[in-house]
């Protein structure tokens, strides 16, 4: 699952980082963002989503994505 | 009238929760894995960093087994109190709307806040005469936020009982919310720390009219009339 701020909430940690790339001579950089990254095994892919909402990610100010990745 | 304050592994505040909770009336902790509430009649989920904080700030603290107790507590009409972690943990369950996101300077930040009571009639505020408090406040994920259809509501609902005053909002909460009520008014959460100012020898005697009012409110209930609850 990728958990990332919801888009419009100020997200200072995307902007601290924006702001130390061109200091390491990185130009060009927009739209930073910081999330989480939670892996897991499951027997029933079902139950990712569920998950995400009742506790993995705050859904009032965080988006989720969720990457299957084969067996 | 007892106090029931809560104690979750992590949890740092409760002892100056029980002192301060003790001045106005009973108080004794409960264990986050108990499920009795001992006859409390108010709960105070005190600050520190739950479980960890692992995951987000209360995410999994609101489900454990004392927290299941005090979901049903409330929605029965009990009076329950959040400080800082506490009142992540509130947000986290749905008790209250809105969440914590992490302070706009991304600092620990540790300092004496001016908050101003915007609602003085609540269970929470009632026994405050003063408009105006100075209370610690010291917290890495204090920026309130709440989107703003949620926010409308609040305001015509009265649910925004404290803010940060003029120029005292460090944590980049918005319209300067520090401590927000649920529509029924029974459950408050404020990220500043009511119970470290109850003594002048420590600076401040400001957040002892929290506890007061809370102890007004349940009497006022016991009594039928029902005052503020």
């Amino acid at each position: 699952m990728l958990i990332r701020p919801k888009a419009g909430i100020l997200d200072p940690q995307g902007e601290a980082v924006m702001r130390a790339l061109p200091a390491l001579g990185f130009e060009g950089v927009s739209d930073v963002h910081v999330g989480r990254l939670v892996e897991l095994t499951v027997d029933d892919a079902g139950q990712i989503e569920p998950m995400c909402e009742k506790l993995l990610a705050n859904p009032l100010v965080e988006d989720y994505e969720i990457v299957l990745a084969g067996d | 009238m007892k106090f029931g304050v809560l104690r979750f592994p992590g949890t740092c505040d409760e002892v100056d929760a029980l002192l301060a909770a003790r001045r106005v009336g009973d108080a004794e902790l409960l264990w986050h894995g108990e499920r009795d509430l001992r006859g409390a009649d108010a709960i105070v989920v005190p600050g520190g960093f739950s479980y960890g904080d692992y995951l987000r700030a209360g995410a999994i603290a609101r489900f454990s087994p004392v927290m299941e107790s005090v979901i049903a507590f409330a929605r029965e009409g009990g009076l329950v109190l959040g400080i800082c972690n506490g009142f992540q943990v509130l947000c986290e369950a749905r008790l209250l709307p809105g969440a914590l996101l992490p302070n706009a300077n991304l600092r620990f930040t540790f300092r004496q806040v001016a908050l101003e009571v915007a609602e003085g009639e609540t269970a929470f505020t009632n026994a405050c005469e003063d408009a105006r408090l100075s209370i610690p406040a010291k917290h890495s994920w204090g920026r309130y936020y709440a989107d703003e259809q949620t926010l409308a509501t609040m305001r015509a609902n009265a649910q925004v009982v404290l803010c940060y005053a003029p120029g005292e909002n460090f944590n980049g909460s918005v319209q300067d919310i520090a401590g927000v009520r649920n529509e029924r008014g029974n459950v408050f959460g404020l990220m500043p720390h009511p119970e470290h100012a109850v003594d002048e020898l420590t600076g401040s005697a400001d957040g002892l009219c929290i506890f007061a009012s809370m102890r007004l409110a349940v009497e006022g209930a016991h009594l039928g009339t029902g005052a503020h609850v």
